[in-house]
Formats: structure tokens, sequence, C-alpha cells
């Protein structure tokens, strides 16, 4: 079985462009302000959003610069992605210029178009609304009025709505202002869900329906294959975090990460680190290479890894800090929260072992 | 250089040396000193100085001629082991020796490493080599020798300074195993034949001119055999579904009957971390285009231990009956391999072969160890042996 090649590694813009990322967060995005979310303060999401989306401009990454983007391609958002998981950051990239910037790219309509143009200056966010969990895998359920435990939907003011048709499925965008959007209390509060209400009528069309179930498609797809990369940064956060504490923590006179029974932990959360990596970022590549059939057994090998090592790596992390990994002023309990929502939003890894099993034939 | 340009070379080649025509020695012989050998090597020893990613390419355009291979399978710790740390410490004189009938595969190699007293502790062996003249003269016994029986020479390590701590008294030879102060005899393992040797060094002489690397250097040398030995071991570039994987994949689908959920969920579990590791292996030869492996290698080769014993285990589950039955070759019959074909052999070899995968080139828990402390930077293991003169060390 043949898989392209793909640089796996970052080139000179990628570093660039991490670089940009991490220090804007390093500056805005202090852990202490992020757990505020779970206490019912998430004012910091409005002000991150609208720096990463305008002022860093990475909002329209993905969309071409025929409407105003800035043409960039999946690798580029895994890089970004990276260092947003790394940070917990609670800003609806994935959600509105992943998922919902790729359902719409499928093939706009004219408003579809007005809408991408819109996404791609930051004046506007999108969510596509979709119950989580929500997979390629599985066939999507028809939308009704009201849709439980959507991503993204507080961040939006347009929401993207698969509408079943006697032609097929078409997306609608219904004003945020048209619908209620209930926030919940959700496991993951840097990614909060919400209940959603609307009716569907009440949008225009801006994938007709011709494009829509491959819109629909193409936008979970790209969810689960760069969320992978989401996971990586988490994962690397833990595993940093985690054996920077180990090398000055002491017990019984001496250094606890010089422990073998530790240090052979984390040499295996390490190894698997790497692969998870490689994974994300060969899925991502394979995402901009557009060979459908290699994207698809990609994303399923990368979601069904770093779904699982993400969590695993949060795991450790609180196991490998005592007491302190369970404290609410540590911030290990947001990469955990956020590891284990993620390894469940878009499928979980069973799931995508399951599909990619019906593609290599086994 | 890019591909088309490598690809212009092998063409240029095969139209000077048609494969049809050229005696295979000859051919071997003259790839070789065409640079067509390992191409990531020097101008004038075998290669072109380009990145080592060009070499599958090589292989493949050299194997689609139906040109004759310098039997890799027989001589793997000279090509992935003993060529590269002659490459990084040899002496001009002893590139020119070595490396060119090493490739074309008229000298076998082995590896007089380990020791009944020095395994997992490699820098505490105990062989003694003693400078007469310009001749060094050896004494000693090593152990798990694999292919030794084959082997016209060796990559040997022994102590030269007993006074020392034991990482400073080592020095890395290249031992002819023909001389005749050295015995090999074979050590039967759990598969029934023997692979491996005993090793028995008595009053062997060495030129002082096959000493690689200065005297008390050999740990640092031993090290840089050791990491390409991991490289060589875990991290070999490989299709999707090559290797361990496409012999069990092709198990499953071979045997319908004996489908399962569970066992299809854990093969598919192994299909992910197969090719995890491939991309791993992908992006660690990109970052390495050029340049000797370094810890990170480590990593890669406890990922391939585990998969395949992981691997190997469940091809016997998936064959059902043919799973409980070893007809492989003569059985448990014992014999002295003439070479190593791990993919080639029955399941029930492959299920009992793969269990040294965790052992040989260093163990898993040794190569968390180094990954712990070479690549995490964790605290090194409690040592009372550090600075303390080898002859003093408790044994
Ligand atoms: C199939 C096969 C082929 C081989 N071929 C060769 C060859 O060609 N040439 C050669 O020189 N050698 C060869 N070896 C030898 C191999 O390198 C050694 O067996 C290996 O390094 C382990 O040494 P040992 O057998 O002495 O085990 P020991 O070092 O005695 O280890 C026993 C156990 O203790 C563990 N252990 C030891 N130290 C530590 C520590 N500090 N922390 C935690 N755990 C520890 C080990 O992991 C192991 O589980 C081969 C081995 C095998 C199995």
């Amino acid at each position: 079985m043949s898989a392209p090649e793909v640089e796996l590694l970052d080139n000179e813009l990628d570093a660039d462009l991490r670089a940009t990322v991490r220090s804007f967060l390093a500056e805005r995005c202090d852990p202490a302000e992020v757990v505020k979310a779970y206490d019912g303060d998430s004012s910091l999401t409005p002000v991150l959003w609208k720096g990463i989306a305008g002022e860093l401009g990475l909002a329209g990454l993905l969309i071409p610069e025929s409407y105003g983007g800035a043409g960039a391609t999946a690798r580029e958002a895994a890089v970004v992605l990276e260092e947003l998981g790394r940070s917990v950051a609670p800003v609806p990239f994935l959600t509105s210029a992943v998922v919902a910037t790729s359902v719409l790219l499928t093939g706009p309509t004219e408003a579809g178009a007005d809408l991408l143009a819109g996404l791609a200056s930051g004046e506007r966010t999108a969510a596509l609304v979709v119950p989580l969990p929500a997979t390629t895998a599985q066939p999507l359920a028809p939308v009704e009025t009201e849709i439980r435990s959507v991503a993204g939907a507080l961040e939006a003011d347009t929401l993207l709505v698969p509408v079943a048709t006697p032609d097929g499925l078409e997306v609608r965008a219904v004003p945020a202002d048209q619908a209620t959007v209930a926030p919940v209390s959700s496991l993951d509060m840097t990614r909060r869900l919400a209940d959603v209400t609307l009716d569907p009528s009440a949008g225009e069309v801006v994938v007709a329906a011709e494009h829509g179930a491959d819109g629909v498609r193409s936008g979970l797809l790209a969810g689960a294959a760069l969320m992978a990369s989401e996971q990586v940064g988490v994962a690397q956060w833990c595993l940093t975090t985690t054996v920077d504490y180990l090398k000055v923590r002491r017990q019984f006179g001496r250094i606890v990460g010089g422990y073998q029974a530790l240090k052979h932990r984390l040499a295996d959360l390490y190894t698997s680190v790497e692969g998870a990596g490689a994974a994300a970022r060969h899925a991502a590549g394979a995402l901009a290479l557009g060979d459908a059939e290699e994207a698809e057994i990609a994303t399923h090998v990368a979601a069904a890894y770093c779904g699982d090592l993400a969590v695993t790596a949060a795991e450790e992390a609180v196991q490998l800090h005592g007491g302190i990994g369970m404290t609410w002023e540590h911030p290990a309990h947001l990469y955990l929260k956020r590891a284990k929502a993620d390894q469940i939003a878009y499928g979980l890894p069973g799931l995508h072992r399951d599909r990619l099993g019906s593609l290599v034939d086994i | 250089m890019t591909p088309e340009e490598i690809r212009g070379r092998v063409e240029e080649f095969l139209a000077e040396h048609p494969v049809a025509t050229t005696e295979p020695s000859a051919f071997l012989h003259a790839r070789y000193r065409a640079g067509l050998a390992w191409v990531a090597f020097p101008e004038g020893e075998g290669g072109l100085g380009v990145s080592r990613a060009l070499q599958p390419l090589v292989n493949d355009l050299f194997e689609a001629a139906g040109a004759p291979d310098n039997n890799p399978r027989r001589n793997g710790i000279g090509l992935g082991m003993a060529a590269p740390t002659i490459l990084a410490y040899g002496t001009p004189e002893q590139k020119a020796r070595f490396l060119e009938p090493l490739w074309c595969g008229d000298e076998i190699w082995c590896q007089l490493f380990s020791e009944p007293g020095a395994g997992s502790d490699l820098a505490g062996l105990a062989t003694r080599a003693v400078l007469d003249g310009d001749e060094w003269v050896v004494n000693g016994q090593k152990v798990w020798t694999s292919g030794a029986h084959n082997a016209d020479f060796a990559i040997l390590v022994a102590r030269t300074d007993p006074d020392v701590p034991k990482h400073r008294g080592l020095t890395y030879f290249l031992c002819d195993m023909h001389d005749p102060g050295v015995e090999v005899r074979p050590l039967r393992q759990i598969t029934g034949e023997a692979e491996f040797n005993e090793v028995f060094l008595t009053d062997v002489r060495i030129p002082d001119a096959h000493r690689l690397g200065a005297v008390g250097q050999g740990w640092e040398v031993a090290n840089a055999t050791l990491n390409n030995e991991r490289v060589a071991i875990g991290g070999a570039a490989m299709p999707r579904e090559g290797g361990m994987l496409g012999v069990v994949a092709e198990s499953w689908r071979e045997h319908p009957d004996n489908h399962t959920p569970e066992l299809r969920d854990r093969l598919l579990r192994l299909w992910v971390e197969s090719e995890v590791a491939r991309l791993t292996g992908a992006r660690l030869r990109q970052k390495l285009a050029v340049g000797q492996p370094g810890p990170e290698g480590s990593a890669m080769k406890l990922t391939f231990a585990k998969i395949n014993q992981q691997l190997t285990g469940l091809d016997l589950e998936l064959r059902g009956e043919e799973g409980l039955r070893y007809e492989d070759g003569e059985g448990w019959t014992m014999v002295r391999p003439e070479h190593v074909d791990f993919a080639g052999r029955d399941a029930v070899y492959r299920y009992l072969r793969a269990k040294g995968n965790s052992i040989e080139g260093g163990t898993s828990e040794i190569l968390r160890n180094i990954v712990a402390e070479r690549v995490l930077g964790l605290p090194g293991e409690h040592r009372v042996d550090k600075d303390v003169a080898w002859k003093e060390i408790p044994r």
C-alpha cells in the first residue's frame, strides 16, 4: 500500500507562524484567566479571539485569497492548533476557521461566498450546528429544531444548519440572534457546548443541496484531522510540564524524576507524543494534498491515535504531579478536561479504527 | 541532488554495467565505486554524500533492474552497525581496507560486545586487550554473538585500562574472526536454532592499525554503533502496511473463519500503531537527512519491539489451528542459520524470535533509561560504580 511522503517537520514559515502564535498566547492566554470560564466568567474568549482572528489574521487561514483569506493549507492550521492546544486557548478557531469554513468551501452559494469573506476578515464567526459527538464515520441524524451539545455556537454570530431537502442536504446560515443558544455546563468549558433551538428556514442557503452532504462531511473530516494537532499540543504541554516538575520535586532526599518507575513512564509518554506529532502532521499534510482517500485514512489514523494519547498524557500529568495535580489552582485539569472532551467530540478512537478497517480491508 | 538526478546516475550506471552480462561480484564492486552503494556516505567511500532519503529510491531502481544484491540479510551487523562506525571513526586506511568488501558482502561482520558479566552494563566488560609491540593481545569471553559462525570480522570492545573508571578504560577494535585464537560455539535459542554463539578469545592478536578510535575512546565509539543499531533495528523505511503488519494483515484476510470483533479491533490498534511508527520513522529520517542518529533512535526501537511482539503474538491467534504447528524448515531441529530472515519464516518462529527484540541492541528497560536521561534530561540512575576504578568494582 503506498502513501504519499508528506513533509513532517516545520519549514521556516511554519516555525515563524508557530513563534507568533506562541508568543501571542504566552502574553494573552494566562491559565489563571482561562480557568475563570469554569466559574462563569468567559470574558477572555472574545478578547482572545479578536486578537487571533483579527490581529494575527488567522481566522481566514484556510480561506482562499479570492475570498480575502490567507490561502494557506491544513498544514498551517495544524501548526496553529498545536499552539492553541498547548495553551487550551478558549477560542473558536477549530469550530469556525476549520470546521464551518471547510463546510462552506465545498461549494458556497453567493451568500456563502459573502459569509466566507466575513469569516476571512475576522468580522464574522460561524459554527456548524451538529450535536456532538459527530463524525464522518456515522450518518448524520436529520436536523431538528432543537440540537443539543453544539460546539462553537456560543461564540458564533452565524449558525450553519444542515437541512434535508428532496434534492439532498443543504446548508443554511441562520443568524445566531434569531436562534436560542443556551450554554451548557460542559466537561470542557474552554470549548463550551450549547443547546441550540432554531428555525432552519430562517436562514439563507450557503451551500446548495448539490454540495451540502459533501460539505458537512468535509467539515467533520477536517475537524477530526486537525483536532489531532490540538491533541498533540495538549499532550506536549502535559509531557513538558510534568518532566519540568519532576526535575525539581524532591522526596526521600532525591529528585523524584530520578526514580526509574517514573522515568520509564515518561519515556513511554515521550515516545507516544512523538508518534502523535508525526501522525497529526501527516493527516494535515494529506488534507492539504487534497487526495480524498489518503486524507481519510490519515485522519482516522491520527484521530484514533492522538485521541487516546492526549488523555493518557493529561492523566499522567495529574498523577505524576501528586496532590498539586488534583487542585483547581494547577492548570493540569484544564488539559485533562480538554483532552477527554476532544477524545469524544469528533468520534471515539474505536469508531475511527472501525472506519479505517473498512478502508484498508480489515 | 534531486531524485531525478540520482535516477539519472543509476540509469547511466546500468547502461554501462548491464545486469545480464556483468558478473555479480564485479557489478557490486562497480556499484560501490560509482558511489551508488550507500549514497549518504562520502564520495570515494561508496556514496555520493547526498541525503539518506534518496537511498530507498536507489535500492528500488536497482531491484527493479534485477541487479544482484549484497545479501543484506547475511550482513546486517556489517551494514547497519560496523560500517557507519568505521565511517565515523576510521582512518583513511581503515575505510579503504574495510568498507568496500563489507558492502559487497565479501566480508561478513559480527558484534563482539556482550559478555556473561556485562550485558546492559556493557561498559563493565572484562575482556582484556594488552599492547605487545604493535599488536594487541586479547583474552576474554563474549556471548550472544549473532552470526559469529558466518563472520569474517568483528567489531570488538575490550578493556585496555582496568585502573580507571569503567567507561574510560575501553578501546574499540576490528577483529579478524579467522585468527587462530577465536573459538565460536553455538548457543541454541528458544526457536530451536543457534543464531547466536559464545565466542572465546584466547591470545587473539589484533594489529594496532585495526584499532578504531583512540585508546580509551571505546565507549564513545561503541555508543555510535549502538545508536546506529537501534535505528537499524527500529527505523527502517517501509511502505504503509509493510513489515510485520503486512504479514499479519494478510493472515487476517486469509483466515475469515477466525474473525472476531475483539481480534479485529486489536489488529486495527496495531495497524494504527504501526502506521504511526512508520510516520515517526519518516519524520526522524527527515530530521537526520544527514548526520548520525542520536538517542531518539532508542524511542523508535522501543516502539518497534513492542509492536513486533504484539503483532507476532496476534498472528498465531489469527491462524488458529495453524498457529499450533511449527513445521518451519526442520521444526525444532538445531541448525546454525546462514542468515536472518524474519518475515520469510513460519509464524511460530516469528513469535519466538520477536521476544529477542526487546533484549538485543539494548533492552527496553535500558532504552527507557536512555530516552528519559538523554532526551528528557531526567536524572541518571544511582550508580555505585561511577567514579571507581573498574578493577575495584565488586563482581
Ligand atoms: C537475539 C539476541 C541477539 C543478540 N546479539 C548480540 C550480538 O550479536 N552481539 C552482542 O554483543 N550482543 C548481542 N546480544 C546481547 C544483548 O545485547 C544483551 O542480551 C542485552 O544487552 C542484555 O544484557 P543481558 O542479557 O546481560 O541482560 P541483563 O543486563 O543481565 O538484564 C537482565 C534484566 O535486567 C534489566 N536491567 C538491567 N539493568 C537495568 C537497569 N539499570 N534498569 C532497569 N532494568 C535493568 C534488563 O532490562 C533485563 O530485563 C543479543 C541478544 C539477543 C537476545
